[in-house]
């Protein structure tokens, strides 16, 4: 029961959604019923996946790139008190920094729209990863320092042995939220770069269905962007229970 | 084999940890080192360690000082890596020295199978009991035959059982390994126990209050030899005097 709860719910809710829609007959060009959306998304399917592929891809490559660039900061900060001190506020200013007030400048600035599309929502996803993992490898317990230096273990030794596996839990924590925020960034970044030609992704066609009142059309991108996040935020939470109990 | 020369030691907080400490280890020993928390006890181990510098004094080897490996280290928490079998953790010093886990393995397995947990070596530590993981913990420290082995506080988190039966071990594993211990306890009773000599220590600024040689008959019925219940007695008489002649400074 606990298990089809989620389900039960979400069809009691889309029932009752129905029946309000049609009882109270709320025109579909404010808020279209289920099946509406339904027969939007049926009407052209292709180019809604094709949208969302786009902006899957620039989800994951995101991603990676907010991975790599996390990680390398966080050894960096975990190097060194003085890289600490060097890089730790100008990780925290970009990330306070809102990325719609500066993402039309780095669309000019980048040029390529893709690339343009990937720095903005690397941007946004990469603080998780690089602080949880940071914390990671600051956290391990000073007594476990202390063995490896008797056995005189180098740092290399430290990093790879001790640090690095104490981290992987932080860093999948970390991760996950890192994904679902690498969507958000992504469709951050197609809305402020809608008018700037690179017209593919699933947020472009949701301001476009908006544009030009296909309501239900625009619910039928919310649908599937959400889908899609809770896909993301699914994956990883498995990447990250099969990596925590294999080893 | 290891003197301790007038060592203080103080903090960058202000704290003096330790003051005036001289200590003189000899070779295959077992010394308790017996005071209340804050007395400067983990502070002094760390000081023969090498893991910390004393600021006035000196730590001096006479003799060969002490190599790599050549001082084992057994800390309250068992200190595993949580990710690693207990086989591979026992393992870790020598695979910090580059030495091949099928070299080493012969060694790991006798180095368990002596602290009694043949069979274990595919379990992680989350798998196994306190007293367990602390067998696993010292067997690692074990391994790589030290000279002086270090002991801060290992049984304090342990139930009183298996203590005592970690506490008899741990005699017989001193016998055989014929190295020298330094053992330090808030427990008058482990101190009596385990040790050859007991250093009582006090508080702000950790001294030496005392010491009281200890030699109680081997044996299974150590616990209840009437020698034993008399140097606890010693001791805790020991304590109470250097309470009061501390009231009154």
């Amino acid at each position: 029961m606990i298990r089809i709860a989620p389900a039960l719910f979400g069809l009691a809710a889309l029932a009752l959604w129905e029946g309000l829609v049609r009882v109270l007959a709320v025109p579909a060009y404010l808020v279209p019923g289920p099946l509406a959306i339904l027969s939007a998304f049926r009407d052209d399917p292709g180019g809604l996946l094709a949208a969302l592929a786009a902006t899957l891809t620039v989800t994951f490559a995101a991603l990676i790139a907010a991975t790599l660039l996390g990680v390398a900061l966080a050894l960096a900060v975990a190097a060194t008190p003085l890289l600490r001190a060097a890089i730790q506020p100008w990780a925290v200013a970009l990330q306070v920094t809102p990325i719609v007030a500066i993402a039309p400048l780095i669309i000019v600035w980048v040029g390529d729209p893709f690339a343009a599309l990937v720095v903005c929502a690397t941007i946004i996803a990469f603080f998780p990863v690089f602080s949880a993992t940071a914390a990671g490898l600051a956290a391990v317990a000073p007594d476990y320092l202390d063995l490896f230096r008797l056995n005189g273990a180098g740092r290399w030794q430290t990093l790879r042995l001790l640090r690095l596996p104490s981290a992987l839990p932080y860093f999948l924590a970390g991760l996950r939220i890192s994904g679902g925020l690498a969507l958000v960034g992504a469709v951050v970044a197609e809305f402020v770069a809608g008018s700037g030609g690179f017209a593919t992704g699933l947020a472009y066609r949701l301001i476009e269905a908006g544009y030009r009142l296909q309501i239900p059309r625009m619910f039928a991108c919310l649908v599937l962007l959400g889908a899609a996040g809770l896909a993301i935020n699914a994956a990883l939470g498995a990447l990250e229970r099969w990596f925590l109990t294999r080893r | 084999m290891l003197a301790l020369e007038d060592v203080g030691r103080r903090f960058a907080s202000g704290t003096e940890a330790l003051r005036g400490v001289s200590l003189a280890i000899a070779a295959g020993d077992f010394i308790a080192l017996l005071g209340p928390s804050g007395c400067g006890k983990s502070t002094l181990l760390r000081l023969l360690a090498g893991l910390d510098q004393p600021d006035h004094g000196r730590v001096s080897w006479p003799g060969a000082p002490a190599g790599p490996g050549e001082i084992g280290f057994v800390f309250q928490d068992p200190t595993l890596l949580p990710w690693a079998s207990a086989a591979d953790n026992v393992y870790l010093p020598l695979r910090l020295r580059g030495i091949g886990r099928a070299e080493a393995r012969p060694r790991v397995n006798e180095a368990l199978a002596r602290v009694g947990l043949a069979g274990f070596e595919h379990a992680r530590p989350a798998q196994l009991s306190g007293g367990m993981r602390m067998r696993v913990s010292i067997a690692r420290a074990l391994l790589t035959r030290p000279k002086l082995l270090l002991m801060d506080e290992p049984f304090a988190a342990l139930d009183e059982f298996t203590r005592h039966r970690l506490q008899e071990d741990l005699l017989a594993w001193w016998q055989d390994a014929g190295c020298t211990i330094v053992f330090v306890t808030h427990s008058i009773y482990e101190a009596a126990f385990l040790a050859r000599r007991v250093i009582l220590m006090s508080a702000r600024p950790g001294r030496i209050a005392g010491e009281i040689d200890a030699d109680l008959p081997a044996g299974p019925a150590r616990r209840l030899d009437p020698a034993y219940a008399a140097l606890v007695a010693a001791i805790t008489r020991r304590l109470e005097e250097s309470h009061r002649a501390a009231g009154q400074a």
